[in-house]
């Protein structure tokens, strides 16, 4: 019984609240500001719960209990680094905070060099390179250099970089209006889900 | 007021048309076609078709990795997805190791997992495991290439992955058939950065309309073998496997507001032409 | 000092992930997965200080009684909500997300619907700024619009029964023009991506430290 309610209880505050954030579409009010600061607050909360017990308790507490010797003693390197990153809060030692900042900076760079050389540039670079045996592959080298020069800014678009990069905007506006085409889409696809919730889950006519 | 005016008035309320009458309009137009539940069949497209002949291909027992890098902002049309993906996976008795990116979207790939799992009779730690999900994006795609116990020593809920039968001898990408993301954005450059370049892993990838067309240059490339987009690629899945679900309902609503759309620009491009033309004439007079 | 340990450290740690991607053996190797496995650590530890920003403001309003402070007030108990349904979840059922937990509870009721229709009433916009603002100015916008038309016509069942093939007119425009454009954004974007994170290597671009 207690299950059943809440079941139906769940229901009619999930509607609510859906109701509540489109009730923004009318104009801005009270019920949807509520709704909205419940959004960010239960957000918060989540922040807090991942850190908390996807992060601290698996990666640090559980690590340190089951670990001897070096393996655990080597957590103090990470330990001291996420406290160095919290002292971001205290403005008189917030300086300190720059130090774990320059370790993950460090990383990710360290880590988006060889990614984007190994794992963007030289394949799309090298799949451009198709056999001209048909007037597709040609389009695609054509669009792909004069893309490139239309963006390139450092010297005048004139004489023949003006006409690549002209041609260079023909392929940019046809693959913005494919992406303004994908994103109707998709925008009228969530509407779909949050419709068919209404519809289904909460006044079961579907 | 002459009839000419009353015209010139009309075409100017026309352009300048309160957006409510619009939102009216596109959610009757989302509502009725489900209501009525009209059907629709879409034909199948060939990145969607690749997906589904790649994990057609794989043979028994393969593992497959799910990474739920999506949430609640993306569900209507990456979890039609994610099921009919995972339906696919166990209908041809794969196995399936879940994790994830994105820490707000993990409940919906379990939900999706227990969900299919249940209809398989499939068993935890026997076909399936779910990892959780750590922090990091890059550093975690790079790490799970060498040893997934570096960073996911224990499972979800704290079991160490070692007393489960299906984790023996699995260590890294190596022994994996083929990783599927399901993403809402920017980890799935990570996954082609990090583990397709890196470690040769097969990818495939169930996107956001929104991304799906920057991700057609990685398919071509061959740095992808199939991608989905969108609630269309979650109905062409459906229909592939037998299983209809919200992505195939979702076309007939899905056509009706395309077409509602497209119309309304005609008549903005229309009515904004016309009053131009006319203030033109005004002016001249 | 303040800012030249932090580029040293910056260099060290960038270094060491270049080299480490030539070198992938022991003892880099072995190395580069603890170095990772600190990054994840670190990382999700610099979500507390967002939060905790957020939290601070909201706290001293509600206490303050300042404008909006019933709005705070919501906030934080929302929050708090959270934090109690999580922990519970995390040591009654082992992880806050087992579908046991009470935290699925808020999650289905309160954070799925807040945020799937945040984003759902942007169709409502797009509907309403297509029609006012889409307009064939000139032949860049013209090609934009036929492009989005085409599109939009080839991936909806409707489009294939007004003409049998769109779909393979939008699959051609995807995997022709579209691809010709997008590779070109893609490859200028990226070699600004590498170039970036170099500078950052070298000490060259600090705004993250400033």
């Amino acid at each position: 019984m207690i299950i059943s309610f809440l079941h139906t209880f769940g229901v009619w505050l999930a509607a609510f609240l859906t109701l509540a954030i489109m009730s923004f579409l009318y104009k801005d009010n009270v019920v949807y500001k509520l709704a909205e600061y419940l959004y960010v607050g239960v957000s918060a909360g989540f922040w807090l719960i991942y850190v908390l017990f996807f992060d601290v308790k698996p990666m640090i507490v559980d690590t340190w209990m089951n670990n001897t010797g070096i393996d655990r003693y080597m957590l103090i390197i990470p330990i001291v680094l996420g406290i160095l990153m919290l002292t971001r809060m205290v403005p008189s030692i917030s300086y300190l905070s720059r130090i774990a900042i320059a370790f993950t900076m460090g990383i990710s760079a360290g880590l988006g060099v060889m990614g984007a050389i190994y794992g963007m540039i030289l394949p799309q670079v090298k799949a451009t390179m198709l056999p001209l045996n048909n007037i597709d592959n040609l389009l695609i080298i054509i669009g792909v250099i004069c893309t490139i020069v239309y963006f390139y800014f450092s010297k005048e678009h004139k004489g023949i970089i003006g006409g690549t990069a002209k041609i260079g905007i023909v392929y940019v506006m046809i693959a913005f209006g494919a992406a303004f085409g994908y994103t109707v889409m998709a925008r009228i696809s969530l509407l779909i889900g949050r419709a068919y919730f209404l519809f289904h889950d909460w006044l079961g006519i579907i | 007021m002459t009839e000419k005016e009353r015209g010139a008035t009309f075409l100017e309320k026309l352009n300048n048309l309160d957006r409510r009458i619009i939102f009216v309009l596109v959610f009757c137009l989302v509502s009725l076609p489900m209501i009525l539940k009209l059907p629709s069949q879409v034909t199948i497209s060939p990145e969607v078709k690749k997906a589904y002949d790649y994990i057609e291909a794989l043979p028994e027992h393969s593992i497959v990795m799910f990474s739920v890098d999506y949430d609640a902002t993306s569900m209507p049309e990456i979890q039609p997805m994610a099921l009919a993906m995972m339906r696919h996976a166990f209908s041809r008795n794969l196995k399936i190791i879940l994790t994830g990116q994105i820490a707000i979207g993990m409940p919906l790939g379990t939900q999706a997992m227990e969900e299919t799992a249940a209809v398989y009779g499939k068993k935890y730690g026997v076909d399936y495991i779910n990892l959780g999900y750590r922090p990091g994006y890059q550093a975690v795609i790079v790490a799970m290439g060498r040893e997934f116990r570096d960073l996911f020593a224990n499972d979800y809920r704290g079991t160490p992955i070692d007393n489960y039968p299906m984790m023996k001898g699995v260590h890294n990408y190596g022994n994996l058939g083929c990783v599927v993301v399901l993403a809402h954005g920017g980890t799935v450059e990570n996954w082609i950065q990090y583990a397709q370049s890196r470690f040769g892993v097969k990818l495939i990838i169930g996107t956001t309309a929104v991304g799906a067309p920057d991700y057609y240059s990685y398919l071509q490339a061959e740095q992808l073998v199939g991608l989905l987009g969108g609630m269309r690629g979650a109905a062409e899945y459906e229909t592939l496997v037998k299983a209809p679900g919200l992505g195939l309902l979702a076309m007939a609503p899905q056509s009706w507001v395309h077409m509602a759309i497209l119309g309304l620009i005609l008549l903005g491009n229309v009515t904004f032409f016309l009053v131009k033309r006319k203030a033109k004439k005004v002016e001249q007079k | 000092m303040k800012q030249r340990i932090p580029l040293a450290i910056s260099f060290v740690a960038g270094m060491f992930m270049i080299v480490s991607f030539y070198i992938p053996h022991p003892p880099l190797g072995g190395m580069e997965q603890k170095v990772l496995t600190w990054f994840a650590i670190v990382t999700g530890i610099s979500m507390i200080v967002g939060v905790e920003s957020l939290l601070r403001v909201n706290f001293s309003k509600t206490i303050h009684r300042r404008k909006g402070w019933g709005y705070s007030v919501i906030l934080l108990a929302g929050c708090v909500l959270t934090l109690i349904t999580g922990t519970i979840g995390q040591f009654k059922y082992g992880s806050p997300v087992a579908m046991e937990s009470p935290f699925m509870y808020v999650y289905e009721t309160m954070i799925v619907p807040l945020q799937g229709t945040m984003f759902a009433i942007l169709s409502f916009f797009i509907a309403s700024a297509a029609y006012r603002a889409f307009r064939a100015r000139n032949l860049a916008a013209t090609l934009l619009l036929l492009s989005a038309a085409l599109v939009m016509l080839g991936r909806v069942p409707v489009g294939e029964r007004i003409y049998s093939h769109f779909p393979q007119i939008t699959e051609w425009i995807m995997n022709v023009p579209q691809i010709g454009a997008k590779r070109g954004i893609m490859i200028g974007a990226y070699l600004g991506a590498a170039a970036t994170s170099i500078r950052i290597i070298l000490g060259i671009e600090r705004s993250y430290i400033s």
